[in-house]
C-alpha cells in the first residue's frame, strides 16, 4: 500500500472502530454511575454499580424476565436445531422433483414479513386460548411455536449438507442402521459446528425477539427480558444508571456467546448464502 | 438393501414438521390476513365490508404518513448502509491490513445486540441533554443542543443513524465473504495491464459483487419495510407522527387504538405488495446477467 493510502485505510477504520463500539462503552460506563452524573455526560466509570443493580433488582422482577427469556430461547433453539437439521437433511439426501417444490414453497415463506401476518396469529392464539390453555394467549408456548420454524434455518442445513460425505450414510446402511438412525448416529455427529452456528443465530434472535412477545405475553409474570427494558425506558423520570445496568445484564449473554463461538457465528452468517 | 420405496417415505417424514409448521404459522395467517382485509368492526366482531378498507387505506392521512416515512428510511439508509458496508468489506480485505481480526470484530459487534437494548441506549445518547450534544458542543461542531428526538426532521435522522450502526457490521460479514472467494490473480492480470484501483474497484469488484448487492438490498429492503423495534423505542413514532413506520401503525391499529382487526390487516397487506414490488424491481436490476 502506498502511505497515504494507508493511513487514509487505518485512519478510516479506526474511526468507524470507534463509532461501533463507543455506545457499548458508554453504556457500560453509565451503569457504575449515578443517573445525576449520567446527565451530566460523564464517560468515566463510576462506583456505583453496585447499587445501580441492587434498585434494578428490587424495582423489577429481572430474575423472572431472564428466567422467561432463557426458557423460550432455549426450548426455540433446541426444537429448532432438531426440526431445521432433520429436515435440510432430508431436502437434501433424499431428492426428488415433488422435494424440490415443497422446499421453494417453503422457501418462499422468507418473503413473509411478520408484520403482515401478526394480526391472524393473534386471532388464533386467542382462539386457542378457551381451548388449550397451555398454547394460547400469555404463554411461553404461543411464543415458542411461531418462531421454532423458520425456511431460513432449514436453508441453511442444506447448503451445508452438500458437503456432508454421502458415502457415510452407505456404509451406515450396511451396518444395519435404520433410516433414522443414520440421521442421528452418522449426520448429526459430523455436522457439529454446523449445529453450533445455527445454535448461536436461533439462540440470538430468540433472546432478542420484541415485537411477537409484545403482542402475545400480557402478564408481567410473563414478560421476556426485551419487554422489561422497553418499559424500563418508557418512564417519565428514568434512572440511567439502572436501565444502562438492566441493558449490561442482557447484553453480556449474546455478546459472550459471540466472542466464544465467533468462528462459528461469522462462518455460520456467511456460509448459508454462498 | 432397505426398498426405495420406504426410503422415499422416509425422506418426506423428514420434512413433515416444517411443512405443517410453515404452511400453519406462515401461509394460512397469509391467506386469514387476506380475507381479514375485506372485513371491518371492533374486537373480534368482525363483518365483510367489501373493498371499504382498501378505499380507507387512500384517505387514510396516518397510512400516507407511514408509507412515507418508511420510503425515506428505505431510499436514504439502505444505499448509505450498503455502500459503507462494501467499503469497509474492501479495506478490510487487504492481505497487508494489521489488526485485521480486530477492525472485523469491532465493527460487526453491534449485530449482537438487541434491537430494543440499543435502541434505549440510542435514545439516551441522542436526547436533548445527551452525551452527542454533549459531545458535539465540546468539539465546539454546534452552538446549541440539537433536538434529536424532539425534532421531525432530526428524529428520522436519530432512526437512520441507529439502524445504520446496528446493521453495517452485519452487512459487511457478507460482502466480506464474497470478497475472499474471489481469485486474486484476477486482480493481478488487471493490474499488469495498467488497471487503476478505481477501474478495479468499478470493473471487478463491484460486478463480481454484483449476486451478494442484490442479496443484501433485498434483505435490508424487507428488513426496514417492517421496522417496528426502533422507532418504538427511540421516539415512539413521534414527534407527532413524523417517525412512524407502516408496522408501528399495525401495530398501533390492532393493539394500541380501538382494535380494528380488519383494517389492520388491510395495511399489512400494503407491506405485502411493496416487498413483492420492490424485490421483482431488485431482481430485474440486479440479476439481468444470469
Amino acid at each position: 500500500m502506498s502511505k497515504p493510502k494507508k493511513f487514509f485505510t487505518y485512519a478510516f477504520l479506526i474511526l468507524a472502530t470507534l463509532i461501533s463500539i463507543f455506545p457499548f462503552l458508554w453504556m457500560i460506563t453509565s451503569s457504575t454511575n449515578m443517573s445525576v452524573d449520567v446527565t451530566k455526560g460523564r464517560l468515566l466509570p463510576g462506583s456505583h454499580l453496585f447499587d445501580n443493580v441492587r434498585n434494578l433488582f428490587n424495582s423489577v422482577d429481572m430474575w423472572q424476565a431472564l428466567w422467561n427469556s432463557a426458557k423460550i430461547s432455549i426450548v426455540t433453539t433446541i426444537l429448532s436445531l432438531l426440526v431445521a437439521s432433520a429436515a435440510g437433511y432430508g431436502f437434501e439426501i433424499y431428492r426428488s422433483r415433488a422435494k424440490d417444490i415443497v422446499f421453494n414453497i417453503l422457501l418462499a415463506s422468507m418473503m413473509i414479513p411478520f408484520a403482515a401476518i401478526m394480526v391472524p396469529l393473534y386471532q388464533m392464539f386467542a382462539k386457542v386460548s378457551s381451548v388449550i390453555p397451555f398454547f394460547g394467549i400469555d404463554t411461553a408456548s404461543a411464543v415458542i411455536l411461531p418462531t421454532f420454524t423458520t425456511a431460513f434455518l432449514i436453508f441453511f442445513f442444506r447448503q451445508s449438507s452438500k458437503m456432508f460425505p454421502k458415502d457415510l450414510l452407505e456404509a451406515g446402511r450396511m451396518d444395519g442402521l435404520t433410516e433414522i438412525g443414520l440421521f442421528f448416529k452418522i449426520y448429526m455427529p459430523t455436522m457439529k459446528s454446523t449445529y453450533a452456528a445455527a445454535a448461536i443465530i436461533t439462540f440470538l434472535s430468540s433472546w432478542n425477539n420484541y415485537l411477537w412477545p409484545l403482542i402475545v405475553l400480557q402478564s408481567p409474570e410473563n414478560m421476556t427480558v426485551p419487554l422489561l427494558i422497553s418499559n424500563l425506558g418508557s418512564g417519565y423520570a428514568p434512572d440511567y444508571g439502572m436501565i444502562m445496568s438492566a441493558i449490561v445484564i442482557t447484553t453480556l449473554p449474546t455478546a459472550l456467546v459471540f466472542f466464544v463461538m465467533q468462528k462459528h457465528f461469522v462462518a455460520g452468517m456467511t456460509g448459508s448464502v454462498k | 438393501m432397505v426398498s426405495q420405496r420406504r426410503i422415499n417415505i422416509t425422506g418426506w417424514l423428514f420434512i413433515l414438521v416444517p411443512v405443517l409448521a410453515i404452511s400453519l404459522f406462515y401461509f394460512y395467517p397469509m391467506i386469514q390476513a387476506l380475507i381479514l382485509s375485506f372485513k371491518s368492526g371492533r374486537g373480534m366482531n368482525l363483518d365483510f365490508v367489501g373493498f371499504d378498507n382498501y378505499i380507507r387505506l387512500f384517505q387514510d392521512s396516518n397510512f400516507i404518513t407511514a408509507v412515507k416515512n418508511t420510503f425515506i428510511y428505505l431510499i436514504i439508509q439502505v444505499p448509505v448502509m450498503l455502500v459503507l458496508a462494501i467499503f469497509i468489506a474492501v479495506l478490510l480485505n487487504d492481505d497487508n491490513l494489521k489488526f485485521k481480526g480486530f477492525f472485523r470484530t469491532a465493527i460487526f459487534l453491534p449485530t449482537v445486540t438487541s434491537l430494543v437494548a440499543y435502541s434505549v441506549v440510542f435514545k439516551y445518547m441522542f436526547g436533548g441533554d445527551g452525551i452527542v450534544n454533549k459531545m458535539l458542543m465540546n468539539f465546539h461542531l454546534i452552538s446549541e443542543p440539537i433536538q434529536w428526538i424532539s425534532d421531525p426532521f432530526w428524529a428520522k435522522v436519530t432512526i437512520i443513524i441507529a439502524i445504520t450502526w446496528r446493521f453495517t457490521g452485519y452487512n459487511m460479514i457478507f460482502y466480506l465473504s464474497s470478497l475472499q472467494n474471489i481469485d486474486k490473480s484476477v486482480y493481478e492480470a488487471a493490474r499488469i495491464d495498467g488497471a487503476n484501483a478505481f477501474t478495479q474497484f468499478f470493473k471487478i469488484t463491484i460486478p463480481l459483487l454484483k449476486p451478494m448487492i442484490l442479496f443484501t438490498t433485498i434483505t435490508s429492503t424487507i428488513g426496514t419495510l417492517q421496522l417496528f423495534d426502533e422507532v418504538v423505542n427511540i421516539t415512539k413514532g413521534g414527534p407527532g407522527n413524523s417517525t412512524m413506520s407502516i408496522s408501528q401503525y399495525i401495530y398501533n391499529l390492532s393493539f394500541e387504538y380501538t382494535p380494528d382487526f380488519g383494517y389492520a390487516a388491510t395495511v399489512s397487506y400494503s407491506i405485502v405488495v411493496m416487498v413483492i414490488i420492490l424485490t421483482l424491481i431488485q431482481n430485474k436490476i440486479g440479476g439481468d446477467k444470469k
